[in-house]
């Protein structure tokens, strides 16, 4: 699984941060900074969980 | 412009300082010792401390504003004196701007000063400030009064977030969905027609959304009325959803997380001091919550 992020939607809500900052993080603008596109297995229900709780829309999952 | 302000690293830098407000505030409520008023003495001046620190408001005008702040929002009071309230807060803010403006200072009028400069004017410095002054106490506190009683009402739940530091995060979520303390979001405009649960909006019409009833759809999620921390946070519209999304919400959750483990070490036997059906709860009100709340412990 692989999750893209579209920086120039992100509002800065960091909800995805909160939901898992083992692959979302926010820089000094509060932007989304994705950590590692390629998901491990255990993180993969925390990132959907992440992509449903953005309030912009920003994030979407990749099937590759 | 204020986005980075509210970054969650951001609000980490602030959990040691909260943690001290929170104390203190333990600390006076028990010296001056049991029962208390638990909005007067815990939810409100938590949260009020907080931002005012944030912003850059004098704690010691506390009276004046939190009076306007909870009038402008009480429908019961009419439109010309709530107008007038608001004129009043404006005027408030208008001179902390004015003095941030001669010497900005560490606070977050300062900063906008310091690095917006002329880009942004009086007016909207003041809209900023005022917005972020009546939303940081309003929201937050009434959450920590409310909640208190729902985790009083649900005493294994009670211990899981006074207990298990993993419980508190969902736990916050659950309050911050069953309370929806917030009732309106902010009025849409349809730009297209657009279908919602069966109902055609035409384009142009003025949307009043009801944030309590989005989080208690039982389309959206199993048995909303019941309080059940164990849901696993699934998300919900308490502070919106859009591009409006509150922009105080992580500053919220970590003001609630460490406010309500706290409360609930600090005094393991804190109960209802009055009968529920006694707790002056708020009536047409933009924010609902209770003016005050006896306890004892």
């Amino acid at each position: 699984m692989k999750v893209v992020a579209d920086r120039d939607i992100c509002i800065g809500a960091g909800m995805c941060v909160m939901t898992t900052d083992a692959v979302f993080d926010q820089d000094d603008e509060g932007i989304v900074v994705v950590l590692t596109e390629q998901i491990p297995a255990d993180d993969e229900m925390r990132v959907r969980n992440a992509v449903g709780l953005c309030p912009s829309g920003a994030l979407s999952i990749a099937r590759q | 412009m204020l986005t980075p302000e509210f970054t969650i690293r951001r609000m980490k830098r602030l959990e040691s300082r909260i943690v001290e407000i929170v104390d203190q505030q333990l600390d006076a409520m028990e010296q001056a010792g049991s029962p208390a008023d638990l909005v007067a003495s815990f939810a409100l001046p938590i949260p009020s401390l907080v931002i005012c620190e944030l912003l850059g408001v004098p704690y010691d005008d506390r009276e004046d504003f939190q009076r306007r702040s909870s009038r402008q929002l009480n429908f019961r009071i009419p439109t010309t004196e709530r107008f007038a309230e608001q004129r009043a807060s404006r005027e408030y803010m208008m001179t902390l701007v004015q003095r941030a403006r001669r010497k900005p200072s560490e606070d977050m009028l300062g900063m906008l000063v310091r690095e917006h400069g002329t880009e942004v004017s009086d007016y909207e410095l003041v809209g900023i400030g005022g917005l972020l002054l009546l939303a940081g106490h309003e929201t937050t506190s009434n959450m920590l009064s409310l909640g208190t009683i729902a985790l009083l009402q649900h005493p294994d739940q009670l211990a899981a977030v006074r207990d298990d530091p993993d419980a508190v995060g969902p736990a916050i979520e659950e309050l911050l969905r069953y309370l929806s303390v917030v009732q309106n979001a902010i009025p849409r405009i349809t730009t297209s027609e657009v279908e919602v649960g069966g109902v055609v909006i035409p384009a142009g019409h003025l949307v009043i959304l009801s944030l309590p009833a989005g989080n208690h759809d039982p389309h959206f999620i199993h048995a909303p009325d019941a309080f059940d921390i164990s849901r696993g946070a699934p998300g919900h519209l308490a502070f919106g959803h859009g591009v409006h999304h509150c922009l105080g919400a992580p500053l919220a959750r970590m003001e609630m997380r460490i406010a309500f483990p706290a409360l609930l070490r600090r005094f393991p036997h804190l109960a209802l001091d009055e009968e529920l059906t006694d707790v002056p709860f708020r009536e047409l009100n933009l924010i609902y919550g209770a003016e005050s709340l006896k306890v004892r412990w």
